[in-house]
């Protein structure tokens, strides 16, 4: 089976790209499935079985979504495998901006709209500076200029990655994005023993653990302060 | 071309020097240089401390990676001729129910305009699609699409700066917070153009010969009408987009000279390819490309007889303008002397 992991803000269009290209798949023969990572609330689930793919969803509550992911990724290669898939993509919100859920040696596609604004490529860290591909949604409502410039502040904060421009609402581009997902040769049994791309930020303090009140006597751990002097 | 041994012969400010858009690139990731210019690239990347690279979230070994290719990426951005002479060549593939199209090659010259017509959902949108990825019997209708007589390997169909196609549509809209100005300052920054301004105010003043209503260079792009945002793509992707073709999906009558608008794109050696349903602008082109049920059905030349009922249709197009000035402006309308 092989794997690819999809991450990137919320309503850039991540689940539109998937299930356009996922459409592509299907009139291949090639067996998908999908295991969607969350924070509250999705209802994503659904759009997927309405294809007629194997679908999960986990939902991280009140945990750190991409921490969450992390600690669930193996049990999920596992079901995937188990469901005798030939690709599997994760889903996954970025929300803080900081974190990423790519792991080494595994694809890795940041989804990104052209709605976002054109600050956002250098605001996204590591999620975006190391995807291998990049899809660019959105472009059917903004002008061609726009596209542009936006594409080239992407690619100058991730200059090796992959640049495509998809339309989620026909499709356009899904196919092609297709051919470069799926690699039928790849056979990922286990993650055991891999490596995220990249740490997680080191954030351990009072408030993680459930404290609610304010001042510095509460505050515990890994605690910064703004510099508000003049 | 720069490598990474480089890094470790040159200084910072010697590295801007011979690169100046690498400043930017160490800016946009945080990269700490300030008071080390004179210190080697290679060792102040190593002695950024760790504090700060994860903060700023900066993976050192793949930063120079990163910025060796984004080098190598604007040179080769910067080196390309402009080739401005363009040929794209489609060959045929096959319908939705796997039948072969009918049609034994269609060539495509720069300057041409090319419409297309076909009922919605026949395929347009495919076919666009085709010569966007330059297809090599390896999209859902087995099209081949060769540009200058060659396919493309999938570096050149993957390359961010080489894009074959620039789009224009009635649905786009202007989203950045800038004024006329800024923006096309923005997108000529883009471009690494030498002449900005130039290039800025030819822009602008093909813009606003192309629009109904005059726009000042200190507008908000977002405050532009439809007609002004319109005439404003196309002016600029005509001159500052580096794409040989531009697709155009349908441009609206209102607000706009185009015949002008086309006669733009063709002068500056582009390839139009016009998805419409407006018989006025399928008779400008010099082909039309008739699509159904997945497929190029037809190929036809527009022909002398059509060429007189185009002028018919656009005095009638007139008369249309006319009236609806006029109506604008508050006069009553007198049907014998208006038709």
């Amino acid at each position: 089976m092989d794997l690819i992991t999809v991450s990137g803000p919320p309503s850039s269009g991540k689940t539109s790209v998937i299930i356009k290209t996922i459409e592509s798949f299907l009139q291949r023969g090639v067996k998908v499935g999908v295991v969607k990572f969350d924070c509250l609330y999705t209802d994503d689930d659904e759009l997927y079985e309405k294809i007629g793919v194997p679908v999960k969803k986990g939902l991280s509550g009140s945990l750190c979504p991409d921490h969450y992911f992390v600690s669930n990724i193996e049990e999920v290669v596992e079901w995937g495998n188990k469901k005798g898939l030939d690709l599997l993509i994760t889903e996954s919100a970025g929300l803080c901006n900081r974190c990423s859920p790519y792991i080494k040696d595994i694809k890795a596609i940041c989804v990104i709209d052209n709605l976002s604004g054109i600050n956002t490529p250098k605001k996204i860290g590591p999620m975006l500076k190391s995807a291998d591909m990049v899809v660019i949604t959105k472009g059917d409502i903004v002008s061609q200029a726009e596209r542009e410039v936006f594409a080239m502040k992407v690619q100058s904060v991730n200059p090796k990655a992959t640049i495509m421009h998809i339309n989620g609402l026909n499709g356009q581009g899904a196919y092609e994005l297709s051919t470069l997902m799926y690699d039928k040769d790849q056979n990922i049994i286990t993650l055991e023993g891999r490596r995220l791309r990249f740490s997680m930020p080191s954030a351990l303090c009072s408030y993680c653990l459930g404290e609610t009140r304010i001042g510095k006597a509460h505050q515990m751990g890994n605690v910064r302060k703004i510099d508000l002097s003049d | 071309m720069p490598s990474i041994k480089q890094l470790k012969e040159l200084t910072i400010n010697e590295l801007f020097d011979k690169y100046p858009y690498s400043k930017d690139f160490m800016l946009d990731h945080h990269i700490p240089f300030e008071g080390k210019e004179n210190l080697i690239v290679d060792e102040v990347l190593d002695t950024i401390d760790e504090e700060h690279a994860e903060d700023q979230a900066i993976d050192v070994e793949k930063f120079k990676e990163q910025l060796i290719e984004y080098i190598n990426l604007m040179l080769s951005f910067l080196g390309e001729e402009d080739e401005s002479q363009t040929e794209v060549t489609i060959l045929p593939g096959f319908y939705k129910d796997g039948s072969r199209e009918n049609y034994d090659r269609l060539t495509i010259k720069s300057g041409e305009i090319i419409c297309i017509v076909g009922p919605t959902g026949s395929g347009k949108s495919r076919l666009l699609a085709d010569i966007e990825w330059a297809a090599n019997y390896d999209t859902p209708t087995k099209r081949t699409v060769l540009i200058n007589g060659n396919t493309l390997d999938t570096k050149e169909r993957f390359s961010s700066s080489n894009k074959l196609v620039a789009q224009l549509s009635q649905n786009m809209n202007f989203v950045m917070d800038l004024t006329v100005e800024e923006f096309l300052d923005l997108h000529a920054t883009s471009r690494l153009v030498e002449n900005k301004e130039d290039v800025i105010i030819s822009i602008f003043n093909k813009a606003n010969e192309l629009a109904g209503e005059q726009f000042k260079l200190t507008t908000p792009i977002t405050s532009l009408s439809g007609g002004q945002s319109r005439a404003l793509m196309i002016a600029d992707t005509a001159i500052l987009s580096k794409s040989p073709i531009v697709l155009i999906d349908e441009i609206e009558n209102a607000g706009i000279d185009r015949e002008k608008a086309l006669d733009l794109l063709v002068s500056e050696d582009k390839i139009v390819l016009m998805a419409t349903h407006d018989p006025i602008l399928a008779l400008m082109g010099d082909k039309r490309i008739i699509i159904n049920n997945g497929g190029i059905e037809k190929i036809v030349d527009t022909t002398e007889d059509e060429l007189n009922i185009l002028s018919k249709l656009k005095r009638l197009d007139r008369i249309m303008l006319t009236m609806r000035n006029k109506l604008r402006y508050g006069e009553q309308l007198e049907f014998e002397e208006e038709i």
